[in-house]
């Protein structure tokens, strides 16, 4: 469980986020939503302490992630996994090489144990035998199963994805989502999700947050977005034509 | 990984930036030493002192000014952009969830190489522009070897190797830090990187040569 409090953040006179209480609950795939420019992105580093918040708290569980020292919040760090918007693996290493990684930062295991958990993790994203290929040389969607491989490495508590869908096909999306849905529930992980894609809010939207002006316009759930009379959660919902079009379709009949 | 990391850093600015320095201060010593003997050549001065002033001002200033200002802009603006690539691809946040340090991981290693292996280049670029002012001036037979040589031996003060080394040391930690530091801060996108680039090099050039004034002032004033 990770809570926002109160967070404020600027950048020199900008006002980003305008004072956001959230809780992101264990064993759900919470969403951050909202327009890009929106400050998802900014709200997600702060609650992994890349960004220091103007104002606020950001609570692991009861520990308050603010006033923790330099080893604290490296203790902490070994029980997050983080999937970055551009995947952020190092061209100059292997896949194999990417996703140990982390092990080789934090654990002090022999060499043949971490292959080992390497070879796991590439299973468990279906990437089997693609140990020795390098970044360049693999799709866009390869390229983020190796990044939640990389993420997942250390069996992390808290699991945090930014726009895991972005720059993917409608169908290798949906397969990234239940990929990440599924690992949520089989290790009962904190996920938090930034996305702008309505398909992953209707499939994994368990915990909804939608950010709109710096400010929580809307939270709730997959099963209530379609209820709720927020504007501009439909604003935000039914920003394509197509679907406005579809939407006033289906009243009138 | 420190490790690792700094021998890739000593690998590039040193041996990497050798050959660039050795053009650049044989062409040094060479026009120092035919300027030297023009405006010499009517005063009452034997030729000797030719040896021994190019000799002097390639250790206690030539070498190591040009050498750094180069190398800001060859290893510098190269700091720059690497570290500012990775700012900009989240390279650096994703490693810092992976609990590495990276302000020291990427900052130390590149100071660490600097500092070792900058004054090493400096005082090749020395040797080198020494031996471009003979070239130029005994090959093109303005004066004799034998009265070059005897400049080069001529009032040596050990002193000047320190000077030479405390310049090398001071520049090379200013030109990493500067540099690093542009990068590491980088926003935006590729314009940024450009510009950050451009500051490394343009600051750490103005600063270099801030700190060359002060420490002349400073040791020998
Ligand atoms: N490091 C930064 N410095 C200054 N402004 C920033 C920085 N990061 C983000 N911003 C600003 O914060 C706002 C929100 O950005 P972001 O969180 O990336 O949006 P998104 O919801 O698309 O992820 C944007 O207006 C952006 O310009
Ligand atoms: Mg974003």
């Amino acid at each position: 469980m990770i809570r926002a409090e109160n967070i404020f953040k600027s950048f020199g006179d900008v006002d980003v986020l305008k004072g956001i209480d959230f809780l992101f609950e264990r064993g759900k795939t919470n969403l951050i939503i909202g327009k890009s420019g929106a400050g998802k992105t900014v709200l997600l580093k702060i609650l992994v302490g890349l960004f220091e918040p103007t104002d606020g708290h950001v609570w692991y569980d009861d520990i308050d992630f603010c006033t923790l020292n330099e080893k604290q919040v490296r203790d902490i760090r070994m029980k997050v996994g983080m999937l970055f918007q551009g995947n952020a693996l190092f061209d100059s290493m292997t896949v194999a090489e990417n996703i140990r990684f982390p092990l080789d930062m934090f654990t002090k295991m022999t060499l043949k144990e971490k292959n080992t958990r390497v070879d796991e993790c590439l299973a468990q994203v279906s990437l089997d035998g693609s140990n020795n290929k390098y970044p360049s040389e693999i799709s866009g969607g390869m390229q983020k199963r190796v990044g939640i491989a990389r993420a997942i490495v250390l069996n992390p508590k808290y699991l945090f994805c930014d726009e895991p869908n972005s720059g993917l096909d409608p169908k290798t999306s949906i397969t990234i989502d239940e990929l990440i849905s599924s690992i949520t529930k089989e290790f009962d992980i904190t996920t938090v999700i930034n996305t702008h894609d309505m398909n992953s809010v209707m499939e994994i939207g368990e915990n909804i947050c939608l950010l709109h002006q710096g400010k929580l316009a809307w939270q709730g759930n997959k099963s209530e977005v379609l209820d709720s009379d927020n504007k501009t959660l439909h604003d935000f919902i039914f920003a394509s034509p197509f679907l406005q079009r579809l939407k006033d379709r289906a009243l009138n009949k | 990984m420190f490790y690792k990391e700094t021998i890739r850093q000593m690998y590039d600015i040193g041996i990497g930036s050798l050959p660039i320095v050795a053009i650049i201060s044989v062409f040094i010593g060479a026009v120092t030493a035919v300027q030297i003997s023009y405006q010499l050549s009517d005063a009452f001065i034997p030729n000797y002192y030719i040896g021994y002033l190019v000799r002097d001002m390639m250790i206690i200033e030539l070498a190591v000014t040009f050498t750094c200002l180069v190398l800001a802009g060859k290893a510098g603006s190269k700091m720059a952009a690497e570290i500012g690539g990775m700012r900009q691809k989240e390279h650096i946040d994703a490693m810092e969830i992976m609990g590495v340090n990276t302000s020291s991981y990427l900052v130390f290693p590149k100071i660490i190489a600097a500092v070792f292996c900058i004054p090493i280049l400096v005082f090749i670029s020395a040797i080198i522009g020494i031996f471009g002012g003979y070239m130029a001036t005994i090959l093109a037979g303005l004066f004799k070897e034998s009265e070059y040589i005897k400049g080069l031996r001529a009032f040596f003060d050990p002193y000047n190797i320190v000077l030479l080394y405390v310049k090398a040391v001071v520049f090379s930690y200013i030109l990493t830090t500067v540099s690093c530091y542009q990068g590491y801060f980088v926003k935006g996108g590729s314009i940024e990187l450009g510009q950050a680039s451009t500051r490394a090099v343009v600051y750490s050039d103005i600063l270099i040569l801030i700190a060359d004034y002060v420490i002349a002032v400073v040791l020998t004033v």
